[in-house]
């Protein structure tokens, strides 16, 4: 599909095959195009070409009320002069469905996102993640064929934002719907989702599983907007993997010691941040380049941390963990040949 | 914000005197309807409710009273069904010359009303070949209602935005269905408001009522200004003027109520 909106193009060619039943999120800044393609397949906008296909029907020219798909709306888009009933009847009312079962699916549904109690309030009654939780209910009581989420949990407190996202996919899990999630959170993306295509820029970088594509990253981009990345390009690739190149290792999957051999690189340890749990140190290889080494700090106490900044340290890793970036291939590890990537 | 006393001591001598000075003549109004001189003397001899009885069984001032809001209820109701339509044609599409079309709604409400009296009279008696009447005046108080209920639909509109009618349609609702159950509810307020205003403003419309309406019909404005120099009419039009006073209260103030209830759409947002 492809979306201008007069000289701007906001979709500049995406391709995408989303399965039955999947939990499938379209992960990328502000502005790649995700929320244009889930309007898109909501219908609420025409693309400019391409075609939208449900369930092996063309849909394209359908509008947004004629088709088989609901919206979770970023702002929820509660009706405020109903109550919270009423608004997740609403669908049901609008197709003529018998009051008596309206009622029932009404109360299942709110029941499904643990509102029960919830059903005679009104919207501005309610916290945001009671209002989201509302919003869902009134999609998820139509059955629809596919469920499209544009940033749903963006307006949540990052605590609240973690609950909805295990259930969310619990949710899906349950009702076996297949859910269209767009967001610009990594970690949600990775959270909840059997695949994921990432967009940058108008265009789809990768479609995979999150497991896939934190460990074979097809781009740099990629590599760079899923996780921390760690590249080294040109020359400093050069001194370290003997060719040119862009690289990509993981940052927990570099080992750092302070003399050990053999070694894959030695450096300087110009800062170290202190996450709680685990350190970031940022280390100056001596041949270019800077790469971010991720420790746990299981013996480590805090002082002796960031004690080794300035230090002299070297760096080991497994070659199956770096990743070729220029490879045709795209994705492939560097040891590929011998190595097997763990299924997700 | 703090004031210094000084400062709160004028603004409250300056808004005292601003309400006096709109306010005193009002009541005199109220006052010398109760006035047993004709030629309301000042203080009043005494108080008597003859004129009160008088008006009431005037004729004129009834069958006047009944031509206005007449022509104000039609006129009204015509406003809010183009008023509202418009708004949504300018809210929900982009098209050509939108800003143009939009200002052209507006315009009438800012024109000097000899102007469109003048205009629509013409228009009507030789372009339409209509004979000037009833019909000719709810058609021009028409014009200038449609701005007020336009100006009140589309500001709630777009303080709306289109998410809530995009939820609709998302969940199966029609073109029609989405303005009965959303569109229409959102805006019940608005137009509330606006269909007052504008039965406010075309009941006591004179300028274009006159040019526009012949010689046949006689609204409540036309009316009084006929009868004010009558001598022994005067204390009945004091009556009708003070009727008016109290009655035109209640729109207002239904008005003021009903945008007060635009906070909680707000909040609901």
């Amino acid at each position: 599909m492809v979306k201008s909106f007069g000289p701007v193009t906001a979709v500049a060619g995406v391709d995408l095959a989303i399965a039955d039943g999947e939990f499938f999120s379209m992960l990328g800044p502000s502005g790649s195009g995700k929320t244009t393609v889930l309007r898109m397949i909501a219908g609420f906008e025409q693309p400019t070409s391409g075609r939208v296909l449900l369930d092996d029907r063309d849909v394209t020219g359908v509008p947004p009320f004629a088709r088989d798909v609901n919206t979770v709306f970023q702002d929820y888009a509660l009706f405020p002069h109903m109550d919270v009933r009423a608004n997740v009847e609403y669908g049901l009312r609008v197709k003529r469905v018998g009051r008596a079962e309206r009622r029932e699916r009404a109360t299942a549904a709110l029941e499904t996102v643990r509102l029960g109690g919830y059903a005679d309030r009104r919207p501005t009654q309610l916290s945001g993640g009671q209002r989201q939780r509302v919003a869902l209910a009134r999609a998820l009581v139509n059955r629809p064929k596919v469920l499209l989420l544009d940033e749903p949990l963006g307006a949540l407190d990052l605590k609240l934002r973690r609950e909805m996202q295990l259930e969310l996919k619990q949710i899906q899990r349950d009702v076996g719907i297949t859910f269209v999630f767009v967001t610009h959170d990594q970690e949600e993306a990775l959270t909840m989702s059997d695949r994921i295509a990432v967009f940058n820029d108008g265009r789809i970088e990768q479609v995979d599983t999150p497991a896939r594509l934190y460990e074979a990253p097809a781009t740099a981009f990629v590599a760079g907007f899923v996780g921390t990345s760690n590249l080294l390009r040109g020359s400093d690739a050069r001194a370290v993997f003997g060719r040119d190149g862009t690289f990509s290792i993981r940052p927990e999957k570099i080992h750092l010691d302070d003399d050990a051999e053999p070694t894959k690189a030695r450096g300087t340890v110009r800062a170290v941040v202190y996450l709680g749990s685990v350190n970031h140190y940022l280390v100056d290889l001596d041949g270019g380049g800077t790469l971010t080494v991720l420790r746990q700090n299981l013996r480590d106490s805090t002082d002796s941390a960031l004690d080794q900044e300035g230090r002299r340290v070297a760096l080991s890793w497994d070659d199956a963990h770096v990743i070729d970036l220029d490879d045709s291939g795209a994705g492939q590890p560097v040891g590929a040949g011998t190595e097997t990537q763990e299924a997700p | 914000m703090r004031l210094s006393p000084l400062t709160r001591a004028l603004l409250g001598a300056f808004t005292a005197l601003a309400l006096v000075f709109v306010y005193l003549p009002l009541s005199l109004v109220l006052l010398n309807s109760f006035n047993t001189s004709r030629a309301f003397a000042w203080p009043p001899p005494g108080l008597t409710t003859r004129w009160w009885s008088q008006a009431w069984s005037s004729d004129g001032a009834r069958s006047a009273i009944v031509v206005s809001l007449e022509v104000a209820a039609i006129a009204t109701v015509v406003a809010l069904v183009l008023g509202t339509m418009a708004a949504m044609a300018l809210h929900r599409f982009r098209f050509f010359g939108r800003d143009t079309v939009s200002l052209l709604i507006i315009l009438p409400i800012a024109l000097p009303g000899v102007v469109t009296g003048i205009a629509l009279a013409n228009a009507f008696t030789t372009m339409l070949g209509l004979e000037l009447g009833f019909l000719t005046v709810v058609v021009s108080h028409a014009t200038f209602c449609i701005v007020t209920v336009f100006n009140n639909a589309i500001a709630r509109m777009r303080r709306l935005g289109t998410t809530l009618e995009d939820a609709s349609a998302d969940l199966g609702a029609g073109t029609f269905t989405t303005f009965r159950l959303v569109t229409l509810p959102m805006l019940r307020s608005a137009l509330l408001a606006g269909g007052l205003l504008s039965f406010a403003l075309s009941f006591d419309e004179i300028i274009v009522t006159t040019f526009t309406a012949g010689s046949g019909v006689t609204t409540l404005p036309i009316w009084i200004y006929q009868n004010l120099f009558r001598p022994n009419q005067a204390p009945v039009v004091n009556v009708v003027a003070a009727a008016l006073i109290v009655l035109s209260i209640l729109p207002i103030w239904l008005a003021q109520r009903l945008a007060g209830t635009d906070e909680s759409v707000a909040a609901a947002r």
